[in-house]
């Protein structure tokens, strides 16, 4: 099996996904691009020069140790540093939208971009249902029948619709953390985003649960984007098309992107001698 | 890459044709209100901004006029013998309030002695128990800070102060204990809400790790606290600094350098006080001198008050 890599994206990853994708898409395009991504805090850079393609319709898999800004790049995605005092250069397109321009407006980048953070964060006074509409009435949706049905394919998205049908007006603080976080699932979901990010969505889930999200990231990569932190290099090699791969640079205190490429190269025959040590398990 | 498939998960229909129909109808819709309602939803945001700008400009404005009009009168009076010498007797120029000065400092120094103690122990309390105790507690600490001052100072009067009560005569330490009955609530409250700001997980972890509930205290809620702490009590100290009522009933009032607190004692408050209801230019510029000096001392406890929670708050992380 001969497989191209492309380990910077200098050049475009779409251009040949080779055999590892399944089911015959519209040609894979970048759904987000990064160009030359910084991130610093302060004085502290915190990750440097960033070129990477998120293949529209495709799971993307960030991985890498910890601290190495994983989360940091994602969020970078759809402007979470705007309040974070993270300061981005660099550009970011969401298809054709330039996430940075000045005249970009942050809302409709995220309106775009869904995220699921590392911890459940139901928001604790809403109901459950509340809860998974509310991005969609701060979208200004309306109708009735929208948020119910909307909810209602969340829900079973998230693997959380038997659990829950019954008791959707109960707080949603009672439930436990791995169906929160299948709650915030479903409310990234509720919006019908292009993107979903997601910050390690499996760390609080139990491996049944874990499995489920694994199933519907793979559904969903039929329409949606997908750009997933993972610290478990089985779940990176189970959904994801391609992988990302960072690591602290030399002066170990800034990421980078080591290597990117197909799922199945980086972790079988991957080119930098750091990638291979990592996705062995041999560092840490 | 396929990946494992279970069967009759999540109910996600098997057609992915119609799926994506569903997916694709209800992205635009989602798509267009956003766009639709984003203008309107910036507006808001904007008048809301503009009202915010406009309230703090209008209850800036009596704040900044009351400054600069203290510290126009107030700056004439003021030299180093101003501030260094005991004032003169009436009629007679020069003179100063270095025995208010130190009165104020010595009666409210004492008043935080008792209040701050008694109040942190109170607010922990409030922050470890739920029963009914805390809640009949918090509810005191919500009367006594609605009490009028003028209240507190006839009931220091009759405790401390008259005929067959404790001391008997004026004192600076009746004086305290009023002020520190006027700043214990305030204290309680603010303590109270401090502490509350650190997280349950944190206690939770402490106890998991084995420590006595009083080190958890001590180490993780006192600690997180402290910046908390030490702003609630200097806004309380800024409080009672100013007031007047409770040592007009309490303190007297001195013009000698008086230091010991079982006598009469000056106040910067009451030299306003009496000085600023004289008709005399000489009453009336020492009242405003004073009042320059209290405006500066509360000041510059506010500026203290965040100074050190920035450098603890900085030393935290
Ligand atoms: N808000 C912030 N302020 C200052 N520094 C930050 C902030 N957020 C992240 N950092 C720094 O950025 C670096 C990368 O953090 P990041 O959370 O992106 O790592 P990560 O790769 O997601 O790690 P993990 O796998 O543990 O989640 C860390 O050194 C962290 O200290
Ligand atoms: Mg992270």
């Amino acid at each position: 099996m001969t497989i191209e890599i492309t380990s910077n994206v200098e050049t475009s990853p779409g251009g040949s996904p080779g055999q590892s994708t399944p089911g015959a898409s519209p040609s894979p395009t970048a759904a987000v691009s990064l160009r030359g991504v910084n991130v610093s805090f302060g004085k502290h850079r915190v990750v440097r020069d960033v070129n990477l393609d998120l293949v529209r319709n495709r799971v993307t898999a960030l991985v890498g140790p910890s601290g190495c800004g994983k989360t940091t790049i994602l969020r970078a995605i759809n402007r979470l540093h705007d309040d974070s005092g993270g300061k981005v250069t660099g550009q970011v397109l969401v298809g054709d939208l330039d996430v940075y321009a000045r005249d970009t407006q942050a809302e409709l980048v995220r309106s775009r971009v869904g995220m699921v953070f590392q911890r459940p964060n139901p928001f604790p006074t809403m109901s459950i249902f509340d809860n998974v509409v509310a991005g969609l009435r701060l979208n200004g949706v309306r109708s009735k029948t929208v948020l119910r049905e909307a909810a209602e394919s969340a829900l079973h998205h998230a693997a959380l619709w038997d659990l829950v049908k019954d008791r959707l007006h109960s707080p949603a603080v009672r439930l436990s953390g791995g169906q929160q976080q299948r709650l915030c699932i479903a409310r990234a979901l509720a919006v019908e985003p292009e993107v979903l990010l997601m910050d390690e969505p499996c760390s609080a889930l139990d491996p049944i649960a874990t499995a489920k999200i694994e199933e519907l990231i793979t559904h969903l990569a039929t329409d949606v984007t997908i750009g997933l932190v993972t610290h478990n290099m089985f779940q990176a090699t189970r959904v994801s098309d391609y992988t990302a791969f960072f690591l602290l640079g030399d002066d170990r205190a800034t990421g980078e992107l080591v290597e990117y490429g197909d799922t199945k190269t980086i972790f079988e025959s991957p080119h930098d001698p750091r990638t291979r040590a990592y996705v062995s398990g041999e560092v840490g | 890459m396929s990946a494992t498939v279970f069967p009759g998960g999540a109910g996600i229909p098997s057609d992915s044709g119609a799926l994506a129909d569903a997916i694709g109808a209800r992205r635009e819709l989602v798509r267009q209100s956003a766009r639709r309602s984003l203008g309107r939803r910036r507006l808001v945001g904007r008048i809301a901004i503009g009202l915010c700008v406009v309230a703090v400009a209008i209850s800036l404005a009596p704040l900044v006029a009351l400054v600069a009009y203290t510290t126009s009168r107030g700056v004439k009076a003021l030299s180093w013998s101003f501030l260094t010498h005991i004032p003169t007797p009436p009629g007679i120029p020069g003179g100063g309030i270095s025995s208010a000065i130190v009165g104020s400092l010595i009666i409210i120094g004492l008043a935080v002695v008792m209040a701050v103690p008694i109040g942190t122990m109170c607010a922990l309390f409030l922050v470890e128990r739920r029963g009914r105790l805390a809640g009949a507690l918090r509810f005191a600490a919500d009367v006594l800070t609605g009490v009028p001052s003028i209240a507190l100072g006839i009931f220091a009067y009759a405790v401390l102060v008259g005929p067959g009560s404790l001391i008997g005569h004026f004192s600076g330490l009746a004086g305290s204990f009023a002020l520190a009955v006027l700043m214990l609530p305030i204290v309680v409250r603010a303590s109270e809400a401090a502490m509350r700001t650190v997280p349950r997980d944190l206690w939770e972890a402490g106890l998991a790790l084995g420590v006595r509930r009083s080190r958890v205290v001590r180490s993780v809620v006192l600690r997180g606290a402290l910046p908390g702490l030490v702003t609630g009590n200097l806004l309380a100290v800024a409080r009672a600094v100013g007031e007047t009522a409770p040592l007009l009933f309490t303190v007297l009032g001195s013009t000698l350098l008086a230091t010991n607190p079982l006598q009469p004692m000056g106040a910067l408050s009451l030299t306003i006080y009496s000085n600023g209801t004289q008709p005399y230019p000489a009453a009336q510029e020492i009242a405003w001198g004073t009042a320059f000096v209290l405006l500066v001392l509360v000041l510059a406890l506010s500026v203290v008050a965040r100074v050190v929670s920035a450098r603890l708050n900085r030393q935290a992380r």
